[in-house]
């Protein structure tokens, strides 16, 4: 194990956390706000630190290997999160550390569950910094760390591996910095033109903003309590699409970029995708028909599926009190989530179109013992490798998913609001149902299931793998 | 820059390695996933796993904006259709590895030109040439020649009592009144430039340029007795054998080659009627003593084994032949042997990967002035370069001793016209020159980034 590049990267990171932690800073000096203190000392010391662990690790390599990727990308959100905590205790805005926490990691792993009841009450500067982490959480910071600094390692495929959602990661272009360069600028792009297009709508520069990045990183963290549900039309369907577009793989847009639409229009997520969110609006739109009528259900139906499939969060009715087939709907998409390899979370469309085509092949070999056949994805054969990576990846996502529900069962809520808690955190949403819907929030969790939820967020956002290696002794003992 | 390399085997991996190293933008292309997921994880490159000769492939690497495309599978006729396909396709400039002697004859230039191809590379070929280089001055290590043959860089290991150890670089010019220049000294695992103070020590690996003439005078007078290889014991009808074999008689050596599979003898007599050929395992002690193991001037290992090829040359010395070389091709195996004192080495595929680095830093400036030759020496770790002086410049016309030349950049030899000058502080570099640079710690990319 390369102690020295891990410990030096991680240094990395915390300056970068620094110099991003000046964004909110800049907001409070605009609004001319006390709590900039807080933010300068903070990113003071994000900084130090920083610079502490590049002065004391100067690697002597830097080579990795796939371990050495897992470890330093959960070490660097674990750190991210402490660090980006800080703000909010020290302002007293949320006095509890372990309640900043979880609203930080919260942000990070772009899910979007918060214990705050009234987000209004925060200053500027405080919105500003937990509707940015979701922004920085989205796309990996490991990512924009890549596409900062020159030549991080050869191999710093196996650091965007373990960051990078999905079941197969490749690159873009040959180098990986290009292409961490390459998914930033889609990202930042995109993110302008949503808070154009939601300025042009009526909103406040300062509003698109936060609601533009929850929206980017599919996190769902809004400044108000009633989330997207005051908004116009216009705002509520701009809102819808980009939530969408957001959860399409960030390869697809390479590809038309350098204009190979072809190759687009022949992907299999991307058509699973929209089908599955169309058919899912349609089936929501009949059902809440009799409780808004016409044009109403229809747009908060859209909303909802986007945000839920997209694994955003936010929210323009309160569909904890729609009929049960619409809320077994919901449930349903978060464990699906949008594509691999956009900011979203769940177990993703591809994984999810690939077990349904590997059980498939296996009925097949039941019935035809003697058949030979193979998988298909995308055109491509997929490799018994990748199959039973993507088989592995259920059955741990299973056990993860009832471990955390069976925890949370130790709470005095009923089963709707423990089990939708836990699917929620882990599959990255943020609102569930029944206690903790869209109109409520996590307040009412003990201090130890807030740390539990917040474990599910990292091994959510991470794909399990790099936080389960921080518990496991042979990847500390390795030298 | 954008290269596309087809073929990810010993050849395109090391190709893949150093062009990396160079800041390039890589594709790999190979039929075997498996190879394409370890280059993948080992380099900082893109692979694309299917057929280097299928458009639909070449698309998806990228051929449409790619300046370089390098075809270097096991097939001959693959590398040429693919380099074709992708030359049509919009690659700029397309290499192609053309290994079967049929092909490398006088019809080689007419095929380039039809398939558009901007090179053929020969790794046996090339790797030939160097063992006949090395075979022409058995003392040195190694041999590289820049353009003017008379010109030379050559490696010598100092022996114990060498009278050049012990003594400073200063002192040298009055030892010998040889004209050469001492430009690389390698000890132990690093490679210096050193400066007058350097004292050389036995067991250095000392690189100088000389011309020929001088290069022989200075051997004289440091009491290395040269001798040409004039017996030649072969192990291994491989193609570099043919290739080696075919020079050396050219050059009226006597040559045996010895080879196991009774076929490929066939093959090789029919070729080289002047050779003696011996079927026979070159593993058995008793063929090698019966066949005058000790009395030949040079024995050189070209069997497809590594480890065979390191153990037999071992094996040769100690039966007192003056000079025994083995093709090696794994790296950590030559550092082995290196370590082990196993002096002379030939590495097909790192000879390759010098003239396509070469060629890549040339097309990336073709403007000013670019590189001609390049070798790397050291495991890399210096390069010694030949550059051509294309027009006036910042650098061109001021003594060498006024120009303020980067740390670690020595200026190792001038070509004019046909004369070859070693320089000292008041020579000039005159456009239309060709300049031999050594360097170490910087990749030069033109003559200018010396200053």
């Amino acid at each position: 194990m390369n102690r020295r590049m891990i410990l030096y990267t991680l240094g990395r990171i915390m300056l970068l956390e620094a110099a991003l932690m000046l964004l909110p800073l800049a907001v409070t000096l605009i609004y001319r706000e006390g709590q900039a203190v807080q933010f300068a000392v903070t990113a003071a010391a994000a900084a130090a630190f920083g610079l502490l662990l590049c002065f004391f690790s100067k690697p002597r390599t830097r080579v990795i290997y796939a371990k050495d990727g897992f470890l330093l990308v959960a070490l660097a959100w674990l750190l991210l999160s402490l660090f980006g905590a800080a703000p909010f205790v020290m302002t007293g805005e949320i006095p509890s550390f372990v309640d900043a926490f979880f609203e930080t990691v919260s942000g990070f792993t772009t899910t979007g569950a918060s214990i705050l009841s009234d987000p209004a009450a925060l200053s500027h500067g405080s919105l500003f910094w937990r509707s940015f982490t979701h922004w920085i959480g989205g796309m990996g910071i490991l990512v924009m760390c890549m596409a900062i600094i020159p030549s991080l390692s050869a191999r710093s495929i196996h650091i965007m591996r373990a960051e990078m959602p999905g079941p197969i990661v490749g690159k873009l272009v040959p180098r990986a910095r290009d292409t961490a360069k390459i998914l930033y600028l889609i990202y930042i792009v995109m993110t302008l033109v949503q808070i154009a297009m939601l300025c042009f709508g009526g909103m406040s520069l300062f509003e698109s903003a936060l609601y533009s990045f929850g929206t980017a990183g599919t996190g769902g963290f809004a400044p108000y309590a009633s989330s997207c549900a005051d908004f116009s039309p216009y705002i509520q369907y701009t809102i819808t699409v980009f939530m969408l577009l957001f959860g399409v793989n960030f390869n697809l847009y390479y590809l038309m970029l350098i204009r190979r639409f072809k190759s687009v229009a022949k992907s299999e997520e991307l058509w699973v995708y929209f089908g599955v969110a169309a058919l899912s609006t349609v089936v929501v739109a009949i059902n809440i028909f009799p409780k808004y009528g016409g044009a109403d259900a229809v747009r908060h139906s859209a909303f909802q599926v986007a945000s839920i499939m997209s694994t955003t969060g936010f929210s323009t009715a309160d569909f904890n009190m729609w009929p049960g087939l619409s809320k077994a709907v919901l449930l349903l998409l978060m464990f699906v989530g949008a594509c691999a390899g956009s900011t979203a979370g769940g177990i993703k469309v591809s994984r999810t179109v690939l077990l349904f085509k590997m059980m498939r092949r296996q009925l097949r070999r039941l019935i035809h013992p003697r058949s030979v056949s193979t998988v298909r994805l995308e055109g491509k054969t997929v490799s018994e490798e990748t199959q039973s990576g993507v088989a592995n990846y259920l059955t741990l996502y299973a056990i993860v998913m009832i471990a955390v529900f069976f925890i949370l069962s130790f709470e005095p809520f009923d089963i709707e609001t423990n089990l939708s808690a836990a699917a929620a955190c882990f599959n990255n949403v943020g609102p569930g149902l029944g206690l903790v819907g869209p109109a409520a929030n996590y307040a009412g969790y003990s201090a130890f299931s807030k740390i539990v939820l917040s474990v599910a967020m990292l091994l959510g956002r991470l794909e399990i793998y790099p936080v389960l290696f921080l518990f496991a002794p042979s990847v500390w003992r390795g030298k | 820059m954008k290269i596309i390399i087809v073929g990810c085997g010993k050849v395109g991996t090391t190709l893949l390695a150093s062009l990396t190293a160079e800041g390039h933008d890589v594709v790999g292309v190979d039929t075997n996933p498996d190879v394409i997921s370890y280059i993948t994880n080992i380099y900082d490159a893109m692979g694309v796993s299917g057929n280097g000769a299928d458009c639909e492939t070449l698309e998806e690497a990228g051929v449409g904006t790619a300046e370089l495309f390098i075809a270097v599978t096991g097939s001959d006729e693959l590398n040429m259709l693919s380099c074709f396909i992708a030359g049509r396709m919009g690659a700029s400039h397309t290499i192609a590895r053309i290994r079967n002697p049929e092909y490398n004859d006088s019809s080689l230039g007419f095929m380039c030109g039809q398939l558009g191809l901007s090179m053929s590379i020969n790794p046996e070929q090339l790797a030939a040439g160097e063992l006949y280089n090395i075979l022409q001055f058995p003392s040195a290590v190694k041999i590289e020649t820049f353009s003017l043959r008379s010109f030379v860089f050559t490696e010598l290991r100092l022996r114990e009592g060498s009278p050049l150890a012990g003594a400073k670089l200063s002192e040298l010019r009055q030892r010998s009144s040889a004209q050469f220049l001492i430009c690389t000294v390698s000890r132990g695992e690093r490679v210096y430039i050193p400066d007058g103070n350097f004292e050389l020590k036995a067991g250095d690996r000392v690189g100088l340029t000389a011309t020929l003439p001088e290069l022989q005078k200075l051997l004289k007078s440091i009491g290395i007795v040269q001798k040409k290889a004039r017996n030649i014991m072969i192990l291994g009808g491989s193609r570099t054998a043919y290739y080696l074999a075919k020079l050396l008689i050219g050059a009226g050596c006597s040559v045996k080659i010895i080879e196991q599979d009774g076929d490929m003898c066939e093959d090789l007599t029919q070729a080289l009627p002047k050779a003696v050929v011996i079927q026979g395992n070159g593993m058995g002690q008793e063929l090698l003593f019966e066949e005058g193991l000790t009395s030949m001037d040079a024995f050189v290992s070209l069997t497809g084994m590594d480890e065979e090829n390191i153990l037999l040359a071992f094996f040769a010395s100690s039966q007192n032949v003056p000079k025994a070389i083995a093709k090696v091709n794994g790296d950590e195996m030559s550092a082995m042997a290196e370590r082990l004192g196993l002096e002379s080495q030939v590495s097909p595929k790192k000879i390759i990967s010098d003239v396509i680095v070469r060629y890549a830093r040339a097309l990336e400036n073709s403007l000013g002035s670019p590189v001609e030759t390049l070798y790397k020496l050291g495991d890399g770790q210096a390069e010694a370069l030949e550059f051509t002086v294309n027009g006036k410049s910042a650098i061109t016309g001021i003594p060498l001793k006024d120009l303020p030349t980067r740390q670690g950049v020595l200026i190792a030899g001038i070509l004019r016209e046909r004369k070859s000058i070693i320089p000292a502080g008041d020579d000039m570099i005159l456009p239309g020159d060709r300049v031999i640079v050594i360097a170490t710690g910087r990749r030069l990319r033109d003559l200018s980034d010396i200053v």
